[in-house]
Protein backbone atom coordinates (compact mmCIF):
# COMPACT_ATOMS: atom_id res chain seq x y z
CA UNK A 1 0.00 0.00 0.00
CA UNK A 2 1.71 3.30 -1.12
CA UNK A 3 0.27 4.94 2.29
CA UNK A 4 2.34 2.09 4.60
CA UNK A 5 5.23 3.10 1.64
CA UNK A 6 5.50 6.53 2.97
CA UNK A 7 4.99 5.90 6.75
CA UNK A 8 7.91 3.26 6.30
CA UNK A 9 10.18 6.22 4.33
CA UNK A 10 9.10 9.01 7.01
CA UNK A 11 9.98 6.26 9.73
CA UNK A 12 13.51 5.42 7.75
CA UNK A 13 14.06 9.27 7.55
CA UNK A 14 13.12 10.41 11.00
CA UNK A 15 15.67 7.63 12.63
CA UNK A 16 18.10 8.45 10.29
CA UNK A 17 18.14 12.08 11.14
CA UNK A 18 18.26 11.08 14.57
CA UNK A 19 20.76 8.90 14.75
CA UNK A 20 22.80 11.70 13.11
CA UNK A 21 21.89 13.90 15.69
CA UNK A 22 22.88 11.27 18.26
CA UNK A 23 26.17 10.73 16.59
CA UNK A 24 26.76 14.74 16.33
CA UNK A 25 25.95 15.33 19.61
CA UNK A 26 28.84 12.40 20.66
CA UNK A 27 31.18 13.71 18.29
CA UNK A 28 31.27 17.14 20.56
CA UNK A 29 31.10 15.52 23.72
CA UNK A 30 34.32 13.80 22.52
CA UNK A 31 35.86 16.96 21.16
CA UNK A 32 35.35 19.49 24.02
CA UNK A 33 36.36 16.24 26.44
CA UNK A 34 39.77 16.05 24.74
CA UNK A 35 40.44 19.78 25.46
CA UNK A 36 40.84 18.29 29.49
CA UNK A 37 43.08 15.46 28.28
CA UNK A 38 46.96 14.69 27.62
CA UNK A 39 48.72 15.65 25.05
CA UNK A 40 47.73 18.88 23.97
CA UNK A 41 48.75 19.76 20.33
CA UNK A 42 49.59 23.35 20.65
CA UNK A 43 51.40 23.66 17.18
CA UNK A 44 48.47 22.00 15.27
CA UNK A 45 46.49 24.67 17.16
CA UNK A 46 48.66 27.49 15.94
CA UNK A 47 48.83 25.95 12.17
CA UNK A 48 44.82 26.36 12.42
CA UNK A 49 44.47 29.69 13.58
CA UNK A 50 46.62 30.86 11.11
CA UNK A 51 44.50 29.17 8.38
CA UNK A 52 41.41 29.47 9.40
CA UNK A 53 41.74 32.89 11.45
CA UNK A 54 44.18 34.72 9.52
CA UNK A 55 43.47 32.91 6.36
CA UNK A 56 39.73 34.50 6.57
CA UNK A 57 40.85 38.11 6.99
CA UNK A 58 40.51 38.97 3.43
CA UNK A 59 36.90 37.82 3.10
CA UNK A 60 35.65 38.80 6.20
CA UNK A 61 37.12 42.50 5.76
CA UNK A 62 35.71 42.59 1.96
CA UNK A 63 32.40 41.56 3.59
CA UNK A 64 32.38 43.69 6.59
CA UNK A 65 33.57 46.88 4.91
CA UNK A 66 30.71 46.24 1.24
CA UNK A 67 27.63 45.06 4.00
CA UNK A 68 28.14 48.46 6.32
CA UNK A 69 28.06 50.57 2.82
CA UNK A 70 25.29 49.04 1.58
CA UNK A 71 23.69 49.17 5.07
CA UNK A 72 24.30 52.70 5.35
CA UNK A 73 23.57 53.34 1.65
CA UNK A 74 20.33 51.70 1.79
CA UNK A 75 19.47 53.50 5.31
CA UNK A 76 20.38 56.97 4.64
CA UNK A 77 17.77 57.30 1.92
CA UNK A 78 15.02 55.89 3.95
CA UNK A 79 15.83 58.24 6.97
CA UNK A 80 16.48 61.44 4.92
CA UNK A 81 12.34 60.66 4.39
CA UNK A 82 12.14 61.53 8.00
CA UNK A 83 14.63 63.68 8.61
CA UNK A 84 16.77 61.62 10.22
CA UNK A 85 19.78 60.97 8.34
CA UNK A 86 21.67 61.84 11.58
CA UNK A 87 20.77 58.64 13.08
CA UNK A 88 22.39 56.45 9.95
CA UNK A 89 25.29 55.61 12.33
CA UNK A 90 23.68 54.23 14.78
CA UNK A 91 21.65 51.97 12.60
CA UNK A 92 24.91 50.85 10.62
CA UNK A 93 26.89 50.31 14.09
CA UNK A 94 24.02 47.84 15.42
CA UNK A 95 22.85 45.82 13.30
CA UNK A 96 26.30 45.35 12.41
CA UNK A 97 27.47 45.02 16.24
CA UNK A 98 23.88 42.49 16.97
CA UNK A 99 23.83 40.99 13.99
CA UNK A 100 25.00 41.09 10.29
CA UNK A 101 29.05 40.82 11.15
CA UNK A 102 28.77 37.70 13.55
CA UNK A 103 26.36 35.71 10.96
CA UNK A 104 27.98 36.97 7.68
CA UNK A 105 31.43 36.45 9.47
CA UNK A 106 30.00 32.73 10.53
CA UNK A 107 28.63 32.12 6.93
CA UNK A 108 31.95 33.05 5.04
CA UNK A 109 34.58 31.32 7.43
CA UNK A 110 31.29 28.51 7.55
CA UNK A 111 31.89 28.27 2.98
CA UNK A 112 35.89 28.40 3.59
CA UNK A 113 36.20 26.50 6.42
CA UNK A 114 33.96 24.50 7.07
CA UNK A 115 34.29 22.53 3.72
CA UNK A 116 38.33 22.60 4.11
CA UNK A 117 37.76 20.58 6.85
CA UNK A 118 35.32 18.06 5.88
CA UNK A 119 37.08 17.43 2.97
CA UNK A 120 40.87 17.60 4.30
CA UNK A 121 39.47 14.67 6.65
CA UNK A 122 37.56 12.98 4.75
CA UNK A 123 40.05 12.84 2.46
CA UNK A 124 42.28 11.31 5.42
CA UNK A 125 39.44 8.80 6.45
CA UNK A 126 39.23 7.55 2.54
CA UNK A 127 43.29 7.19 2.09
CA UNK A 128 42.49 5.26 5.49
CA UNK A 129 45.03 8.05 7.21
CA UNK A 130 42.95 8.30 10.02
CA UNK A 131 43.02 4.55 10.80
CA UNK A 132 47.23 4.84 10.23
CA UNK A 133 46.95 7.75 12.88
CA UNK A 134 45.16 5.63 15.48
CA UNK A 135 46.96 2.28 14.65
CA UNK A 136 50.00 4.41 15.72
CA UNK A 137 48.67 4.89 18.51
CA UNK A 138 47.06 8.27 18.16
CA UNK A 139 43.58 9.95 19.30
CA UNK A 140 41.99 11.90 16.01
CA UNK A 141 39.50 13.74 18.04
CA UNK A 142 42.79 15.08 19.74
CA UNK A 143 45.16 15.56 16.79
CA UNK A 144 43.09 16.93 14.45
CA UNK A 145 39.62 17.97 15.64
CA UNK A 146 40.24 19.25 19.17
CA UNK A 147 42.94 22.32 17.37
CA UNK A 148 40.16 22.76 14.82
CA UNK A 149 37.29 23.23 16.78
CA UNK A 150 39.55 26.01 19.46
CA UNK A 151 40.72 27.46 16.84
CA UNK A 152 37.81 28.40 14.82
CA UNK A 153 36.28 29.27 18.02
CA UNK A 154 38.90 32.05 19.14
CA UNK A 155 39.67 32.53 14.87
CA UNK A 156 35.51 33.88 14.67
CA UNK A 157 35.90 35.79 17.70
CA UNK A 158 38.58 38.24 16.61
CA UNK A 159 36.97 38.11 13.12
CA UNK A 160 33.56 38.95 13.89
CA UNK A 161 35.52 42.57 15.97
CA UNK A 162 37.04 43.16 12.36
CA UNK A 163 33.58 42.75 10.81
CA UNK A 164 32.30 44.82 13.08
CA UNK A 165 34.93 47.70 12.85
CA UNK A 166 35.29 47.26 8.84
CA UNK A 167 31.57 47.67 8.81
CA UNK A 168 31.28 50.83 10.47
CA UNK A 169 33.83 52.13 8.34
CA UNK A 170 32.42 50.98 5.19
CA UNK A 171 29.57 52.86 6.30
CA UNK A 172 31.53 56.14 7.23
CA UNK A 173 32.85 56.17 3.85
CA UNK A 174 29.32 55.78 2.29
CA UNK A 175 27.63 58.33 4.35
CA UNK A 176 30.31 60.66 3.92
CA UNK A 177 31.48 60.41 0.24
CA UNK A 178 27.99 59.47 -1.07
CA UNK A 179 25.46 60.88 1.69
CA UNK A 180 27.36 63.87 2.39
CA UNK A 181 27.02 63.57 6.02
CA UNK A 182 29.02 64.49 8.49
CA UNK A 183 32.14 62.04 10.06
CA UNK A 184 32.24 63.03 13.61
CA UNK A 185 27.98 63.11 13.57
CA UNK A 186 28.10 59.75 12.03
CA UNK A 187 30.66 58.60 14.86
CA UNK A 188 29.25 59.98 17.94
CA UNK A 189 25.70 58.08 16.61
CA UNK A 190 27.45 55.00 15.94
CA UNK A 191 29.42 55.10 19.23
CA UNK A 192 26.32 56.30 21.47
CA UNK A 193 23.77 54.14 19.95
CA UNK A 194 26.39 50.88 21.60
CA UNK A 195 25.78 49.60 24.92
CA UNK A 196 27.89 47.02 27.07
CA UNK A 197 24.29 44.61 26.22
CA UNK A 198 25.16 44.83 22.20
CA UNK A 199 28.91 43.95 22.68
CA UNK A 200 27.74 41.08 24.72
CA UNK A 201 25.42 39.57 22.13
CA UNK A 202 27.47 40.40 19.23
CA UNK A 203 30.78 38.57 20.45
CA UNK A 204 28.92 35.68 22.19
CA UNK A 205 27.62 34.12 19.20
CA UNK A 206 30.65 33.92 17.26
CA UNK A 207 31.78 31.37 20.32
CA UNK A 208 29.01 29.29 19.05
CA UNK A 209 29.13 29.64 15.76
CA UNK A 210 32.84 28.90 15.47
CA UNK A 211 32.02 25.67 17.55
CA UNK A 212 29.16 24.81 15.10
CA UNK A 213 31.74 25.30 11.73
CA UNK A 214 34.49 23.44 13.53
CA UNK A 215 32.24 20.34 14.62
CA UNK A 216 29.82 20.12 11.89
CA UNK A 217 33.00 20.20 9.12
CA UNK A 218 35.18 17.58 11.41
CA UNK A 219 31.97 15.66 11.73
CA UNK A 220 30.98 15.37 8.37
CA UNK A 221 34.89 14.67 7.46
CA UNK A 222 35.33 12.18 9.63
CA UNK A 223 32.22 9.94 8.81
CA UNK A 224 32.56 10.39 5.44
CA UNK A 225 32.53 6.69 3.53
CA UNK A 226 32.40 6.20 -0.79
CA UNK A 227 35.96 7.43 -2.07
CA UNK A 228 35.98 10.66 -3.77
CA UNK A 229 32.60 11.10 -4.26
CA UNK A 230 31.83 10.81 -0.79
CA UNK A 231 34.32 13.55 0.16
CA UNK A 232 32.61 15.55 -1.94
CA UNK A 233 29.24 14.98 -0.43
CA UNK A 234 30.73 15.35 2.55
CA UNK A 235 31.88 19.28 2.03
CA UNK A 236 28.78 20.08 0.80
CA UNK A 237 26.79 18.99 3.69
CA UNK A 238 29.32 20.57 5.61
CA UNK A 239 28.56 23.70 4.39
CA UNK A 240 24.85 23.16 4.66
CA UNK A 241 24.22 21.85 7.62
CA UNK A 242 27.03 24.62 9.19
CA UNK A 243 24.93 27.87 7.58
CA UNK A 244 21.98 26.41 8.43
CA UNK A 245 22.38 26.35 12.03
CA UNK A 246 24.43 29.35 11.99
CA UNK A 247 21.54 30.63 10.96
CA UNK A 248 18.80 28.99 13.54
CA UNK A 249 21.07 29.08 16.60
CA UNK A 250 21.20 32.83 15.72
CA UNK A 251 17.62 32.88 15.65
CA UNK A 252 17.54 31.19 19.36
CA UNK A 253 20.08 33.32 20.71
CA UNK A 254 18.79 36.63 19.46
CA UNK A 255 15.94 35.52 21.80
CA UNK A 256 18.10 34.27 25.22
CA UNK A 257 19.83 37.82 24.61
CA UNK A 258 16.62 39.81 24.54
CA UNK A 259 15.64 37.97 27.25
CA UNK A 260 18.90 38.78 29.31
CA UNK A 261 18.67 42.44 28.13
CA UNK A 262 15.22 43.34 27.61
CA UNK A 263 15.65 46.70 25.21
CA UNK A 264 14.93 49.71 27.31
CA UNK B 1 61.01 -28.67 64.59
CA UNK B 2 60.47 -30.67 61.97
CA UNK B 3 61.96 -28.92 59.19
CA UNK B 4 60.28 -31.60 56.75
CA UNK B 5 56.85 -30.15 56.95
CA UNK B 6 58.22 -26.86 55.93
CA UNK B 7 57.26 -25.91 52.59
CA UNK B 8 59.49 -26.39 50.40
CA UNK B 9 60.14 -22.66 48.54
CA UNK B 10 59.54 -22.98 44.91
CA UNK B 11 60.97 -21.48 42.08
CA UNK B 12 58.47 -19.27 40.53
CA UNK B 13 56.90 -21.26 37.21
CA UNK B 14 57.98 -19.28 34.18
CA UNK B 15 55.60 -17.22 32.99
CA UNK B 16 54.14 -18.65 29.99
CA UNK B 17 54.56 -16.79 26.55
CA UNK B 18 51.23 -15.09 25.78
CA UNK B 19 49.83 -15.32 22.55
CA UNK B 20 49.52 -12.10 21.06
CA UNK B 21 46.61 -12.27 19.05
CA UNK B 22 43.72 -14.29 20.22
CA UNK B 23 40.05 -14.81 18.35
CA UNK B 24 37.15 -16.63 20.32
CA UNK B 25 33.96 -16.73 17.66
CA UNK B 26 34.02 -13.86 16.53
CA UNK B 27 31.04 -12.50 14.08
CA UNK B 28 30.93 -8.85 12.37
CA UNK B 29 28.93 -7.64 9.86
CA UNK B 30 27.73 -3.82 8.29
CA UNK B 31 24.25 -3.38 8.21
CA UNK B 32 23.32 -6.72 5.91
CA UNK B 33 25.14 -9.97 6.02
CA UNK B 34 27.96 -11.30 8.08
CA UNK B 35 31.51 -9.98 7.15
CA UNK B 36 32.50 -12.72 9.55
CA UNK B 37 31.04 -15.40 10.99
CA UNK B 38 31.88 -17.35 14.13
CA UNK B 39 36.36 -16.40 13.78
CA UNK B 40 38.25 -18.52 15.88
CA UNK B 41 41.90 -18.56 15.89
CA UNK B 42 45.16 -17.81 17.52
CA UNK B 43 48.43 -16.44 16.59
CA UNK B 44 51.07 -17.95 18.87
CA UNK B 45 54.65 -15.51 19.29
CA UNK B 46 56.99 -15.50 17.12
CA UNK B 47 54.43 -17.30 14.30
CA UNK B 48 53.63 -15.85 11.09
CA UNK B 49 49.82 -16.49 10.42
CA UNK B 50 48.85 -15.91 6.40
CA UNK B 51 45.47 -14.92 5.91
CA UNK B 52 44.29 -16.15 2.21
CA UNK B 53 40.87 -15.82 0.52
CA UNK B 54 39.23 -14.00 -2.95
CA UNK B 55 39.03 -10.46 -2.75
CA UNK B 56 35.94 -9.39 -0.16
CA UNK B 57 35.75 -12.09 2.26
CA UNK B 58 36.53 -9.81 5.26
CA UNK B 59 40.28 -10.20 5.09
CA UNK B 60 41.34 -6.65 5.94
CA UNK B 61 38.24 -6.53 8.44
CA UNK B 62 39.90 -9.72 10.15
CA UNK B 63 42.94 -7.77 10.85
CA UNK B 64 41.19 -4.17 11.98
CA UNK B 65 39.65 -6.14 14.20
CA UNK B 66 43.03 -7.71 15.70
CA UNK B 67 44.29 -4.15 17.05
CA UNK B 68 40.42 -2.84 18.00
CA UNK B 69 40.08 -0.20 14.95
CA UNK B 70 36.98 -2.45 14.22
CA UNK B 71 34.79 -3.79 17.07
CA UNK B 72 33.03 -7.33 16.31
CA UNK B 73 29.65 -7.77 16.76
CA UNK B 74 30.06 -10.90 19.19
CA UNK B 75 32.73 -12.78 20.55
CA UNK B 76 35.71 -11.82 22.08
CA UNK B 77 39.22 -11.20 20.79
CA UNK B 78 42.14 -10.71 22.86
CA UNK B 79 45.43 -8.71 22.37
CA UNK B 80 48.60 -9.15 24.31
CA UNK B 81 46.53 -11.25 26.76
CA UNK B 82 44.18 -8.22 27.22
CA UNK B 83 40.30 -8.57 26.13
CA UNK B 84 39.86 -5.48 23.68
CA UNK B 85 36.42 -6.15 22.53
CA UNK B 86 34.80 -3.83 24.79
CA UNK B 87 38.25 -1.90 25.82
CA UNK B 88 37.96 1.79 25.62
CA UNK B 89 39.68 3.79 23.24
CA UNK B 90 41.91 5.45 25.36
CA UNK B 91 43.29 2.15 26.51
CA UNK B 92 43.16 0.57 22.80
CA UNK B 93 45.79 3.54 21.93
CA UNK B 94 48.31 2.80 24.20
CA UNK B 95 48.23 -0.84 23.26
CA UNK B 96 48.13 -0.19 19.75
CA UNK B 97 51.49 1.39 20.24
CA UNK B 98 52.81 -2.05 20.56
CA UNK B 99 51.71 -3.43 17.11
CA UNK B 100 52.76 -2.19 13.88
CA UNK B 101 50.77 -2.06 11.13
CA UNK B 102 50.94 -1.98 7.16
CA UNK B 103 47.67 -0.58 5.48
CA UNK B 104 46.60 -1.40 2.19
CA UNK B 105 47.83 1.67 -0.09
CA UNK B 106 50.80 2.77 2.74
CA UNK B 107 48.16 5.42 4.19
CA UNK B 108 51.25 7.71 4.20
CA UNK B 109 50.20 10.77 5.85
CA UNK B 110 50.20 13.24 2.53
CA UNK B 111 51.18 16.33 4.08
CA UNK B 112 54.31 15.00 6.33
CA UNK B 113 57.68 14.01 4.49
CA UNK B 114 59.06 10.74 4.53
CA UNK B 115 61.01 11.57 7.85
CA UNK B 116 57.73 12.35 9.65
CA UNK B 117 56.15 9.85 8.63
CA UNK B 118 58.21 6.81 9.69
CA UNK B 119 59.30 9.00 12.93
CA UNK B 120 55.86 9.41 13.66
CA UNK B 121 55.62 7.49 16.85
CA UNK B 122 58.77 9.03 17.68
CA UNK B 123 57.90 12.19 17.19
CA UNK B 124 54.95 11.58 19.24
CA UNK B 125 56.54 10.71 21.89
CA UNK B 126 58.97 13.58 22.18
CA UNK B 127 62.35 12.05 21.50
CA UNK B 128 65.14 14.36 20.65
CA UNK B 129 65.16 15.81 16.84
CA UNK B 130 68.74 13.54 16.74
CA UNK B 131 67.35 10.43 18.14
CA UNK B 132 64.46 10.79 15.41
CA UNK B 133 66.65 11.20 12.47
CA UNK B 134 69.06 8.07 13.56
CA UNK B 135 66.24 5.74 13.69
CA UNK B 136 64.06 7.07 10.91
CA UNK B 137 67.28 6.81 8.77
CA UNK B 138 68.09 3.06 10.60
CA UNK B 139 64.47 2.06 9.38
CA UNK B 140 64.88 3.27 5.87
CA UNK B 141 68.04 1.58 5.46
CA UNK B 142 66.19 -1.27 6.32
CA UNK B 143 63.83 -0.74 3.68
CA UNK B 144 66.37 0.39 1.12
CA UNK B 145 65.33 3.72 0.94
CA UNK B 146 67.57 6.08 2.73
CA UNK B 147 67.32 8.65 0.37
CA UNK B 148 63.80 9.40 0.70
CA UNK B 149 64.40 10.71 3.71
CA UNK B 150 63.23 14.74 2.84
CA UNK B 151 60.67 13.38 0.22
CA UNK B 152 57.26 13.88 0.19
CA UNK B 153 54.81 10.52 0.19
CA UNK B 154 53.63 11.79 -3.37
CA UNK B 155 56.64 11.79 -5.31
CA UNK B 156 57.07 7.96 -4.34
CA UNK B 157 56.18 5.45 -6.55
CA UNK B 158 53.46 3.12 -5.27
CA UNK B 159 56.10 -0.04 -4.06
CA UNK B 160 58.16 2.80 -2.58
CA UNK B 161 55.29 3.96 -0.40
CA UNK B 162 54.38 0.43 0.93
CA UNK B 163 58.26 0.06 1.94
CA UNK B 164 58.29 3.36 3.24
CA UNK B 165 55.04 2.14 5.48
CA UNK B 166 56.90 -0.58 6.81
CA UNK B 167 59.43 1.42 8.11
CA UNK B 168 57.25 3.26 9.67
CA UNK B 169 55.20 0.56 11.02
CA UNK B 170 58.77 -1.39 12.14
CA UNK B 171 60.18 1.96 13.64
CA UNK B 172 59.21 1.48 17.24
CA UNK B 173 60.12 -2.34 17.07
CA UNK B 174 56.39 -3.78 17.49
CA UNK B 175 55.53 -6.66 19.56
CA UNK B 176 53.10 -7.95 16.40
CA UNK B 177 53.37 -6.55 12.74
CA UNK B 178 49.76 -6.59 10.71
CA UNK B 179 50.21 -6.60 7.10
CA UNK B 180 47.25 -5.89 5.09
CA UNK B 181 47.65 -6.87 1.41
CA UNK B 182 50.98 -5.36 0.45
CA UNK B 183 51.76 -6.34 -2.49
CA UNK B 184 48.63 -5.63 -3.76
CA UNK B 185 48.48 -4.04 -7.01
CA UNK B 186 52.34 -3.91 -7.45
CA UNK B 187 55.00 -5.46 -9.85
CA UNK B 188 56.24 -8.75 -9.74
CA UNK B 189 59.73 -7.43 -8.95
CA UNK B 190 58.58 -4.86 -6.82
CA UNK B 191 56.30 -7.53 -5.05
CA UNK B 192 59.23 -9.82 -4.55
CA UNK B 193 61.30 -6.58 -2.59
CA UNK B 194 57.96 -6.22 -0.43
CA UNK B 195 58.06 -10.05 0.20
CA UNK B 196 61.72 -10.41 1.26
CA UNK B 197 61.31 -7.38 3.70
CA UNK B 198 58.50 -8.95 5.41
CA UNK B 199 60.70 -12.29 5.38
CA UNK B 200 63.83 -10.32 6.62
CA UNK B 201 61.23 -8.91 9.39
CA UNK B 202 60.29 -12.50 10.38
CA UNK B 203 63.48 -14.37 10.28
CA UNK B 204 65.79 -11.36 11.84
CA UNK B 205 63.50 -9.77 14.55
CA UNK B 206 61.48 -12.79 15.00
CA UNK B 207 58.21 -10.47 15.60
CA UNK B 208 54.42 -12.17 15.12
CA UNK B 209 52.77 -11.51 12.28
CA UNK B 210 49.75 -11.81 10.34
CA UNK B 211 49.71 -11.28 6.94
CA UNK B 212 46.71 -10.63 4.77
CA UNK B 213 47.17 -11.40 1.12
CA UNK B 214 44.85 -12.84 -1.88
CA UNK B 215 47.91 -13.64 -3.75
CA UNK B 216 48.83 -17.38 -3.84
CA UNK B 217 52.35 -16.62 -4.74
CA UNK B 218 53.35 -14.48 -2.38
CA UNK B 219 52.18 -17.04 0.82
CA UNK B 220 53.91 -19.31 -1.12
CA UNK B 221 56.97 -17.41 -1.00
CA UNK B 222 56.81 -16.20 2.93
CA UNK B 223 56.45 -20.51 3.57
CA UNK B 224 59.00 -21.71 1.60
CA UNK B 225 62.28 -18.77 1.86
CA UNK B 226 64.10 -18.00 4.89
CA UNK B 227 66.41 -14.55 5.12
CA UNK B 228 70.04 -15.30 5.28
CA UNK B 229 71.81 -12.65 7.28
CA UNK B 230 75.38 -13.54 5.99
CA UNK B 231 73.91 -12.28 2.05
CA UNK B 232 71.49 -10.00 3.18
CA UNK B 233 69.10 -11.63 1.03
CA UNK B 234 65.96 -14.08 0.81
CA UNK B 235 66.88 -17.94 -0.06
CA UNK B 236 64.84 -21.01 -0.89
CA UNK B 237 64.29 -23.60 1.68
CA UNK B 238 65.84 -27.12 1.14
CA UNK B 239 63.16 -28.93 -1.62
CA UNK B 240 60.92 -30.00 0.53
CA UNK B 241 61.33 -27.74 3.51
CA UNK B 242 59.42 -25.23 4.78
CA UNK B 243 59.23 -22.59 7.58
CA UNK B 244 57.88 -23.79 10.67
CA UNK B 245 56.38 -20.55 12.05
CA UNK B 246 54.80 -19.45 9.03
CA UNK B 247 51.45 -20.74 8.83
CA UNK B 248 47.93 -20.33 6.87
CA UNK B 249 44.31 -19.15 7.29
CA UNK B 250 42.15 -19.38 4.71
CA UNK B 251 38.20 -17.63 4.72
CA UNK B 252 35.62 -18.13 2.54
CA UNK B 253 32.45 -15.82 2.44
CA UNK B 254 33.46 -14.37 5.92
CA UNK B 255 34.09 -18.13 7.88
CA UNK B 256 37.12 -19.84 8.37
CA UNK B 257 37.74 -22.67 6.30
CA UNK B 258 41.29 -23.92 6.80
CA UNK B 259 43.85 -23.30 9.89
CA UNK B 260 47.23 -25.25 9.32
CA UNK B 261 50.29 -25.53 7.39
CA UNK B 262 51.09 -24.92 3.94
CA UNK B 263 51.25 -28.72 3.68
CA UNK B 264 48.16 -29.23 4.91
CA UNK B 265 47.07 -26.75 2.64
CA UNK B 266 47.90 -28.08 -0.18
CA UNK B 267 46.97 -31.82 0.41
CA UNK B 268 43.46 -30.38 1.89
CA UNK B 269 40.61 -32.81 0.00
CA UNK B 270 38.32 -29.76 0.33
CA UNK B 271 36.78 -29.02 -3.11
CA UNK B 272 36.97 -24.74 -2.41
CA UNK B 273 40.49 -24.67 -1.32
CA UNK B 274 41.55 -27.35 -4.34
CA UNK B 275 39.95 -24.73 -6.73
CA UNK B 276 41.49 -22.06 -4.84
CA UNK B 277 45.02 -23.60 -5.23
CA UNK B 278 44.39 -24.19 -8.54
Amino acid sequence: MPAEIISEQVRRTVQRMLLAVQEYSLFCWEAVRSFWRQPHYWADTLIQSDLIGVGSVPIVVLTGFFTGGVLALQSAASLAQFGAQAYTGRFVSLSMFRELAPVLTGLMVSGRNASGMASELGSMVVTEQIDAMRALGTDPIKKLVAPRVFATVIALFLLTIVADTLGTAGGATVAVFLSHQNGNQYFNSAYQALVPADMIQGLTKPLFFGFIISTVGCFFGMKTTGGTQGVGRATTQAVVVSSVMIIFTDFLLSRVMLWLFPPV
Amino acid sequence: MDTMSQPVPESPPAEPAVDPVVFEHVSMAFNGPPVLEDVSFRLGPHETRILLGPAGVGKSVLLKLANGLLRPDSGRIFLFGEEITRMSEEKLLALRIRTGMVFQEGALFDSLTIRDNVGYQLIEQHLPDEVIDKRVRRALRFVELEHTFDMLPSSLSGGMRRRVAIARAIIAKPELLLYDSPTGGLDPVTSHTINELIVKERDVYHTPAILVTHRLQDAFTMATNVFSEATNQMEPLPTGQTHADTTFLVLREGKLVFDGSIRELIHSPDPFLQSFLA
